[in-house]
């Protein structure tokens, strides 16, 4: 006999139970800290930032840690958080040729002023599973010249001197940058909304779309201008002081992607640019970023509009993946009510078609 | 998710009061203009995208210490979701919960109109998927708000007398168009078909939100709300050749459920308090 859903609550805080059980895994193993996080697992913890719009690595290892590990869900867990914080003064803008590098390439000229700087990165690593690494083998000091890298002027200062890459001022009116976290998204969306939007957007969403861009759809011809990690100042101004001081530091990656652009009637065929900025190290998420935020472009600079990449609220839309995750996941709530009224349609249709009756509305 | 971890730290209704001022301010704008969808700044919530955000935002910008809050998921107060929102509120505001829909002064509700009539100083609450009547026929949100703003709504009756074309009705089930005071397209929120005479004339304040799309709307008391037709194929509600299994009602929008390995079917209430209080009435009525 039928009993009627009960029990939800109980269930609830079961399930709660749980989850807490299997996030701790087997109790014989020392449980992982949140600074094992932080130090161990960093490039997580700089995603997590990225995506949550957040810059804590403290809260976001332990969103981590609370999302086993799952990043979606703990961006999720951040960006919950976030909503919660009082806004106590806007940041003057972040000036990135005062970046203290810590790595910076260009893939345009052999060599640029400041010099190229590999850094740390997996890209020449080779890839083959390091096997003394399960073992936990101690670490070779690396050498330490790596650390104090002068200030290098931007490779996209430099090349508009020759008026070959198109200017970028800001707009006449510079008024106060719209937030997208208070104010709701509307369409058509400036670029410095688009570039919010895109700076938390989904890494894997932006790689997609941006290869795409790559393999024709929406080609833009990029060239990597230029790519620099490191720490950057942040600075507000105090109403009661009246001039800035210095709140912290940041590290964020910056990709400057270089686009050709065969010109239009009002402008001379010069490159454009795409732009890419993210928390931590996050180069794949910056050049993903700077692909898709010139390709949005396309409408601004008077090429066809033929592409996803190319069509803002597609992009933008469907770019947050806490919103996606949650609408995509709500498939999983009960549909009993809709899913019926389904039921009974199909059915009548079913009856009509099996009965041989016409299609024609005057019929009925 | 520390059981005991009573909301310490958290205002009241979860959101600050300037977030909450903000919402209201939708709110108003809404009630203002029957129908039209006002965006507004909705926040990330603790709860996901799409489970109920926009309904939430909007409890919690109007809920009072005194108010008493009933939550419904599909009609019924025990689906998981709804248990899971009405604690939300619990934990955060520590008002008062009811399953009757006559004791509350505030309803949430995802995909159903309480049987029980609503009645004047009530609000309900909708949870609201994707706010845009046009969504499925022109996807860009700058044209759609255009074609709002001209009354262009021929796209969907097209749509409704292709439906008639090929199939001899309308084949729309949920989410059935409405036109709200003569003027705005709106979407009811997935209810069933069933629920839309609840809209009209509804002494009620009806309130939507959608979290995800950021848009609020809103439907205040005693407002036409008409669903779309034609005066040779006049909108009708689904009708079942049962009635409730458990309370008899005949009258009521009917789950089905299979209660046995060989498909074996039956037909129950989707409203639980109204399935609920019948069968107690007629407890009493035979003690």
């Amino acid at each position: 006999m039928y009993v009627a859903v009960k029990g939800g609550e109980q269930a609830i805080l079961n399930s709660w139970r749980l989850l807490a059980e299997q996030r701790r895994g087997d109790a014989g193993i020392p449980e992982i800290t949140l600074t094992q996080i932080r130090e161990q697992l960093g490039l997580a913890v700089d995603r997590v930032m990225a995506e949550g719009s957040l810059y804590d690595p403290e809260l976001a290892a332990l969103a981590i840690k609370q999302a086993q590990g799952d990043m979606v869900e703990a961006v999720f867990l951040l960006r919950a958080y976030r909503t919660t914080l009082p806004r106590l003064a806007a940041s003057l803008p972040i000036d990135t040729s005062a970046m203290s590098l810590q790595r910076r390439i260009s893939a345009t000229f052999k060599d640029v002023p400041g010099g190229q700087v590999l850094g740390a990165t997996y890209d020449y690593t080779q890839r083959l599973l390091d096997f003394e690494l399960s073992n936990g083998a101690p670490v070779a000091p690396a050498p330490a010249a790596a650390n104090a890298l002068p200030a290098a002027a931007d490779i996209a200062t430099l090349m508009n001197a020759e008026g070959l890459l198109a200017e970028e001022s800001p707009p006449a009116d510079d008024a106060e940058p719209p937030d997208l976290t208070r104010d709701p998204l509307t369409y058509p969306a400036g670029r410095a909304l688009q570039l919010q939007n895109l700076a938390r957007g989904d890494e894997g969403f932006l790689l997609a779309l941006g290869y795409a861009t790559q393999r024709g759809y929406g080609h833009t011809h990029p060239f990597a201008g230029e790519i620099r990690q490191g720490a950057v100042i942040v600075e507000v101004v105090p109403e009661e002081l009246g001039f800035a001081i210095e709140i912290g530091e940041i590290t964020v990656s910056e990709c400057q992607m270089i686009n050709q652009f065969a010109g239009s009637a009002t402008e001379p065929p010069q490159f454009t640019r795409g732009y890419g900025l993210a928390f931590g190290a996050s180069e794949r998420k910056a050049m993903a970023m700077a692909l898709v935020d010139r390709s949005l472009r396309a409408g601004e600079l008077g090429e066809a509009v033929t592409s996803p990449s190319q069509m803002q609220e597609f992009v933008l839309s469907h770019s947050d993946n806490v919103e996606a995750s949650g609408f995509v996941q709500h498939l999983k709530l009960p549909h009993y009510v809709d899913f019926q009224s389904e039921l009974e349609l199909l059915r009548k249709l079913r009856a009509r078609h099996f009965a041989g009756a016409g299609t024609d509305g005057a019929a009925t | 998710m520390n059981e005991n971890s009573r909301a310490g730290g958290y205002n009241f209704a979860y959101l600050d009061e300037h977030t909450k001022r903000m919402i209201r301010r939708a709110i108003l704008k809404a009630i203002a203009i029957p129908g039209y969808q006002v965006p507004f700044g909705s926040r990330e919530m603790p709860l996901p995208y799409g489970w109920g955000t926009g309904g939430i935002q909007v409890t919690a910008a109007v809920i009072g210490p005194a108010d008493v809050l009933k939550v419904i998921d599909q009609g019924s107060d025990d689906t998981t979701n709804a248990v899971n929102i009405r604690r939300f509120f619990v934990r955060t505001t520590g008002v008062r919960v009811t399953g009757r829909a006559s004791d509350a002064t505030i309803i949430q509700t995802r995909h159903r109109i309480p049987e029980t009539p609503l009645r004047e100083g009530q609000i309900i609450v909708y949870q609201v998927p994707i706010p845009e009547m046009l969504r499925w026929l022109e996807p860009r949100e700058a044209e759609t708000r255009k074609m709002h703003a001209l009354s262009e709504y021929g796209a969907m009756h097209v749509k409704l007398y292709e439906d008639i074309a090929r199939y001899g009705h309308i084949a729309t089930t949920y989410d059935y168009p409405v036109i709200v005071n003569e003027h705005y397209l709106m979407r009811p929120s997935p209810i069933p078909k069933f629920d839309n005479p609840k809209l009209h004339m509804n002494p009620a304040l009806q309130l939507f939100g959608a979290g995800r799309e950021k848009r609020i709307y809103a439907v205040p008391p005693y407002t036409a709300v008409r669903s779309l037709d034609f005066e040779d194929h006049p909108f009708e509600i689904q009708r079942w050749q049962h009635a409730c299994e458990l309370c008899g009602a005949a009258d009521s929008f009917l789950d089905e459920v299979i209660i046995d390995n060989e498909g074996a079917r039956m037909f129950v209430c989707s409203d639980s308090d109204y399935c609920t209080q019948r069968r107690d009435a007629h407890r009493r009525a035979v003690a």
